[in-house]
């Protein structure tokens, strides 16, 4: 019996005139992701990705997980192909879905005939398929509202197929039909969250990470690396960007007033990120905060830093609380590394008393105090980039 | 030179394997835990061994928590889900044929009011998916399967049953125990359906007192050895790192050829079979579709007296499982092999570098032991 996945597109499909160019760019994302699995055919119509397995060992299933995590599909389920004959349909059902139906209480058959050559319409799909399901499967009883398992049969161009599980996919949109950002990753739970969360809206990501030996730790280095690897699986290869940062925070430390040193921190950094930004051509910064989380993350902190931007700063988690952003933190297996207990660049020198309501003028007359411009472009000079591909081939 | 012919009980430690070793003992030998470079340093030599074997698994790193071997792992696995599940789930399937490690243990589960049930081979010698999984209920807990048989190289189902077991009852959580299945079968987790899977370094050319389990996530274990919250606070304890880089290397260099070795060890087992079908009184006991690196035969001398004359020739096979010393073994009973004929079972186990002059040695000192040995 032949096992098929059928890919359906999220919004993408209500795309008008540009939707071929979004739908390109998920079938060069979708076959990159598939490569190292073994060869594919594939084809699309009807705003659905048909994914046909041509090398025999294609484990489905391996299959399914990798496109459960492509941005742009909305849904996708393994699907079973059958001729386009009832007879054919009624037998490959019966045998495809036994498992799953003699496990089950309710069901009900959801027929779409999108071919209308095919001599039964759909109600008269369901109604006999379903009698049959019935017959084979005494444990089943059919609720038409609220089902177990819902059987869909659709008969199409060339096939019909029968599936019995719709599996919610990433949804969004394409990586790479959006531009790219660059994400400043400081190895807690918010900022690979908010990556995934502008990933999901097809752009592409880059990462920026700044170390503060020897107040910081190899180790801490480490961990956003291994965050970095584990955001392939969403956000696809991303560009990492590790910026020497020890002597800038020294440098605030002996200069500048303590309550004071967070936010001037954040503005250096959101400084040097723009320049990088820059130069790998990225559009905007992104970052993890979310506001009131802690005292950089006020509005009026949020102000302060915002001021020396010149390009659009994206906050995907600016209304989320901590624990919905452990949800998907979870979900997208970062969670277990960022909290990993090592110091970051965040951590050291942290003000005993910060500066919860500062205001613009007080800090920019701080920090004229020092001149931090050469500093600044010794860091970004130094910067070291590394780059992480697809963790799966 | 002697003829190793027993590698289902253990394996020569490969080149690569004891290089590594050495290395983390003279150069890597800080506490994994320790927060300087030294410790970074260990750190980093048990991450890579721990990637090592999670890929050869289809896995991620986090999925792999080292362990002392086997044994182990069969312990942690069935004990950690018997206190993390087994408040109102007190149901276990087994096959009646797994090593004493997960047998024993079950024994002891069995005395804190589970109820173990254990699924024999039908009569044809085979166990079927159906079996286990009609076996399986709402109140079943955890479904053990070894993949190979350690005394007979029978393959046993694993794949179909716990897709099947799967697919009926997500709940049920599978757990596989793959010590003679690993490098010498190419199998994935995900494939398999399991969740979790026990692996041993000793029998694959690494060395002694490691092995490993793989846990699927999103799967709970109550640890057994509890302290210093190493392995993600599942089996506390400094990590060995010399031994863990040594499975580690060994998984390294072995991974990549299953499938050629697989070729190679069938070819040699071909010939075994062929040229002891030959000889008057000799029996196989291994099924025809098993592991081509375990082959059990029986021939006319009581097993124990046929091994020590075999070592007498510089030959070493082993008498049933070499855990059980000699004690006569009741998996071959579930196979269907009893009286005279289990009492003279012998089991030879080969590596792809077993040569065609070695299987010809051992068939002539077979076939004189049979011929001239009294008792």
């Amino acid at each position: 019996m032949k096992e098929i996945l059928l890919a359906k597109y999220g919004e993408m499909a209500l795309k008008g005139l540009n939707k071929k160019t979004f739908e390109d760019v998920l079938m060069k994302n979708v076959k990159r992701r598939l490569r190292s699995l073994g060869k594919f055919e594939y084809s699309s119509a009807q705003s659905t990705l048909y994914i046909t397995p041509v090398d025999e060992n294609i484990e489905l299933s391996e299959v399914s997980e990798r496109v459960g995590k492509i941005f742009g599909i909305a849904t996708y389920c393994r699907a079973c192909v059958c001729e386009k004959d009832f007879n054919d349909i009624k037998e490959k059902s019966i045998e495809y879905l036994t498992d799953i139906l003699s496990g089950a209480k309710t069901f009900k058959v959801n027929a779409k005939r999108a071919d209308k050559s095919f001599p039964m319409n759909s109600p008269e799909i369901c109604a006999e398929l379903g009698g049959i399901l019935l017959e084979k499967f005494p444990n089943l009883t059919v609720d038409v509202k609220n089902p177990e398992i819902t059987v869909t049969v659709e008969i199409r161009d060339t096939n019909a197929y029968v599936h019995a599980e719709n599996i919610k996919g990433a949804g969004g949109l394409p990586i790479g039909t959006s531009g790219k950002a660059l994400l400043l990753l400081s190895g807690g739970i918010d900022s690979p969250v908010a990556g995934y969360m502008i990933a999901k809206r097809g752009v592409h990501i880059a990462a920026i990470h700044y170390v503060s030996p020897p107040y910081t730790s190899d180790r801490a280095q480490l961990k956003v690396e291994q965050l970095c690897e584990k955001m392939t699986a969403y956000c696809g290869g991303i560009a990492f960007f590790c910026v020497p940062f020890t002597e800038i925070q020294e440098a605030i430390k002996d200069n500048c007033p303590e309550e004071f040193f967070t936010i001037i921190m954040r503005r250096l950094m959101m400084e040097i990120a723009q320049r990088i930004a820059k130069k790998d051509n990225c559009l905007a910064l992104v970052t993890g905060e979310s506001i009131g989380q802690v005292a950089s993350q006020t509005m009026a902190a949020m102000c302060c830093t915002d001021a020396v931007c010149k390009i659009p700063v994206f906050r995907p988690c600016i209304g989320m609380d901590k624990t919905e952003i452990i949800e998907i933190a979870r979900k997208i297996d970062t969670f277990d590394i960022s909290v990993q207990p090592y110091e970051d660049c965040c951590t050291v020198f942290t003000p005993r008393h910060p500066k919860v309501r500062p205001r613009l003028e007080d800090i920019e007359k701080a920090q004229a105090n020092f001149d931090f411009e050469p500093l600044i472009q010794k860091a970004v000079e130094n910067t070291e980039m590394k780059t992480f591909d697809l963790n799966k081939g | 030179m002697s003829i190793y012919l027993d590698n289902a009980a253990t394996t020569k430690p490969c080149r690569e394997a004891v290089e590594s070793a050495v290395n983390a003992m003279t150069e890597n030998f800080g506490n994994p835990s320790s927060l300087h470079r030294a410790g970074l340093d260990a750190q980093l030599v048990l991450d890579n061994a721990r990637k090592v074997i999670a890929s050869s698994t289809g896995a991620e790193s986090e999925n792999i928590i080292f362990t002392s071997g086997a044994t182990e792992s069969n312990n942690l696995a069935i004990r950690g889900i018997c206190s993390a599940y087994g408040k109102r789930k007190k149901k276990i399937i087994v096959s009646s044929v797994e090593h004493a490690s997960v047998d024993e243990t079950l024994n002891d589960v069995e005395k804190n009011g589970f109820e173990v049930v254990r699924i024999s081979p039908r009569e044809d010698g085979n166990f079927y998916a159906e079996d286990f999984i009609n076996a399986c209920d709402e109140n079943t807990v955890l479904i053990i399967m070894m993949y190979v048989n350690n005394e007979t190289g029978y393959i046993l189902p694993v794949q179909e049953t716990f897709t099947k077991v799967k697919k009926r009852f997500p709940d049920i959580i599978t757990h596989t125990d793959c010590v003679q299945a690993y490098m010498k079968i190419n199998f994935k987790a995900g494939r398999l359906c399991a969740d979790l899977i026990s692996l041993s370094g000793h029998k694959i050319h690494a060395v002694k007192g490691i092995g490993a389990l793989y846990i699927r996530k999103g799967i709970r274990l109550i640890p057994i050895i509890t302290g210093g919250k190493q392995e993600k606070g599942i089996r506390s304890g400094t990590e060995s790192v010399p031994l863990a880089a040594a499975f580690g290397s060994a998984v390294n260099r072995f991974s990549k050829d299953i499938d050629t070795r697989y070729e190679k060890v069938s070819e040699l087992k071909k010939y075994l079979v062929e040229k002891i079908s030959e000889i008057d009184g000799v029996e196989i006991n291994s099924p025809e579709n098993c592991s081509p690196y375990i082959i059990n035969i029986s021939q006319n001398k009581r097993s124990e007296i046929m091994l020590h004359f075999l070592e007498s020739k510089g030959i070493y096979v082993s008498s049933g499982s070499a855990c059980s010393k000699g004690q006569q073994s009741g998996v071959l009973g579930q196979f269907g092999i009893t009286g005279k004929r289990a009492d003279c079972a012998i089991r030879i186990s080969m590596t792809a570098e077993t040569t065609i002059q070695e299987l010809d040695e051992f068939i002539n000192a077979l076939k004189y032991g049979m011929e001239n040995l009294r008792g």
